[in-house]
């Protein structure tokens, strides 16, 4: 035996995801951001057959005031472990990976994860400080998260042959699978020409290539083997976790692919599964791109060739080559506070629930993989992997 | 024709050099004195090899563009400009670069095509880097 101390240490099998809530709405004129957290927090305990007191470690992002500050002052709770790891939308896939290796650790055994926003009707913008390429980049025009990924299309079509029609097959396929979701923001499927007929927003990138902008929030659970069993309903094991941050390398930035090239082979070696061993995917989906990219990263088929992969329904769950984002995804669903990440768990757990809607279960899903993308594929991103199983996986 | 806004730019103690060279119409780049890297943007240490030893030198000026997008609708300063085009534009030196095409129709940018450095006075004692197609 190694010494203590020694041993590669792992999160497969060391957590579950015990709870999940998406909260229902998508304008929320009358809620204040504290209001939605405590919605959501509430609404994940529950579901889990937990309260706020048991919870002994909080996660959040950077934009919920002081972070766990001020979360953890408005819950009125006093946790042992806390964690604000800002990676955008990514944030949150990051915090389940974070959790399950702290509960490995010992420093926690229940770990609340919760994200809440209102950009469609109050949230002041998130004022960022400065970053040092600051004078280099924001003087040009560009005012938003199209501008940057419409750069990463262009490139990828440049190099790839990639087209819009292709890109909007992803679209097409989360509209399809929005229309079973009653809470979905935009619940009517589309047409490819529907999308190309939309207007331009930043070439080659159209409306209907890109999210939803919604209220709204969601929260995670993540608990201890020991309180999994004593809780007895399903839930999802953690299997494994990657992250990684790419930016523009001094001066080298590829726009032509994503941190998943790294984030992916990370989670897949921790939970010791491959391409082939995933049932469900929920892709992070800001944009079209972004979807296009992630598979190729992630290695559902090679590189370059996800204009191809997405063609002939194969997002379409639940038989397609990898059925995704089947509650409709940020592009159709929701996207709360311009941040896609929880409910990319939050769906990923449904499905190894068997919980999804009826028409768009997968049969018999075992083992399911989750991706975030936070900030911008034209600059600076962060990229998690989540890899989740049924409870005996 | 420079039909676009020339916001000016944030300058910080680090950046002063590099902005107060683009008054004289020089595109200043750091070369790292250790590792023999361009090192852009501007920055107090190598991102290669971490060395604090940074030369100077002016970029030829040449570049093609990498990538772009004509943005149709925005809120900002430019909103009255639209479309233009933000592109990255790999410089004969290396490093790409996020700026503006000018000089053109922006149907008329394409991936690959060869460019030259212009410089928009800002009015605040420095001046936009952007580049025009080159002549033939």
């Amino acid at each position: 035996m190694q010494p203590r101390g020694t041993e590669p240490m792992s999160i497969r099998g060391a957590a579950y995801v015990a709870g999940i809530y998406e909260h229902p709405g998508r304008d929320l004129p009358t809620h204040t951001i504290w209001d939605i957290h405590t919605e959501v927090a509430m609404g994940a305990l529950a579901d889990a057959g937990l309260s706020m007191g048991d919870v002994d470690a909080l996660f959040c992002d950077g934009t919920a005031g002081f972070g766990v500050l001020t979360l953890c002052d408005h819950f009125g709770i006093r946790p042992k472990y806390v964690d604000s790891t800002e990676t955008g939308g990514s944030s949150y896939l990051a915090h389940v990976g974070h959790a399950a290796a702290a509960i490995a650790a010992g420093k926690c055994s229940v770990a609340l994860i919760t994200l809440a926003g209102k950009p469609r009707t109050g949230s002041p913008p998130v004022q960022w400080a400065q970053g040092p390429e600051s004078g280099f980049e924001s003087v040009w025009g560009m005012a938003g998260a199209p501008h940057s990924y419409a750069l990463a299309a262009q490139r990828h079509m440049y190099e790839f042959g990639t087209t819009s029609a292709q890109l909007a097959e992803i679209k097409v396929a989360a509209s399809t699978h929005a229309q079973y979701n009653s809470n979905a923001f935009l619940k009517n499927v589309v047409t490819v020409d529907e999308v190309l007929n939309s207007p331009l927003v930043a070439d080659p990138l159209h409306r209907l290539d890109c999210c939803v902008v919604t209220d709204g929030g969601g929260a995670l659970v993540v608990v201890s083997p020991e309180i999994a069993k004593k809780l007895g309903k399903t839930q999802a094991k953690v299997l494994g976790h990657g992250e990684a941050v790419k930016h523009t390398n001094n001066g080298r930035i590829d726009l032509t692919y994503t941190g998943a090239v790294w984030s992916g082979p990370l989670a897949f070696e921790e939970a010791g599964v491959s391409v082939a061993d995933i049932d469900y995917a929920s892709i992070y989906d800001s944009f079209t791109i972004t979807v296009l990219q992630t598979i190729e990263d992630l290695g559902f088929c090679e590189k370059g060739k996800g204009g191809e992969f997405v063609m002939d329904g194969a997002l379409i769950a639940p038989f397609g080559r990898l059925p995704f984002n089947t509650d409709g995804g940020g592009l159709s669903n929701n996207h709360p506070s311009n941040r896609g990440g929880i409910t990319k768990v939050i769906e990923a757990v449904r499905q190894l629930r068997g919980e999804a809607h009826p028409a768009v279960q997968v049969p018999d899903c075992q083992i399911a993989l989750a991706h975030g993308t936070g900030g911008s594929l034209g600059s600076r991103h962060g990229s998690v992997t989540l890899i989740l199983g049924q409870h005996d996986a | 024709m420079n039909r676009l806004p020339t916001p000016a730019p944030v300058v910080t103690p680090t950046t002063q050099a590099f902005w107060d060279a683009t008054s004289e119409g020089r595109f200043m780049l750091q070369h790292c004195v250790a590792c023999d890297a361009v090192v852009w943007f501007p920055r107090n240490h190598c991102p290669e090899c971490f060395s604090p030893e940074l030369s100077t030198f002016d970029c030829s000026g040449h570049g093609t563009v990498y990538s772009y997008t004509v943005i149709r609708k925005v809120a900002n300063a430019y909103k009255e400009a639209t479309p233009f085009v933000v592109a990255y534009v790999e410089l004969k030196e290396g490093p790409r670069i996020m700026t503006n095409i000018v000089d053109c129709a922006p149907e008329d940018v394409s991936v690959g095509m060869a460019v030259t450095l212009v410089f928009h006075d800002t009015g605040a004692g420095n001046a936009l880097y952007r580049f025009r197609p080159t002549s033939q």
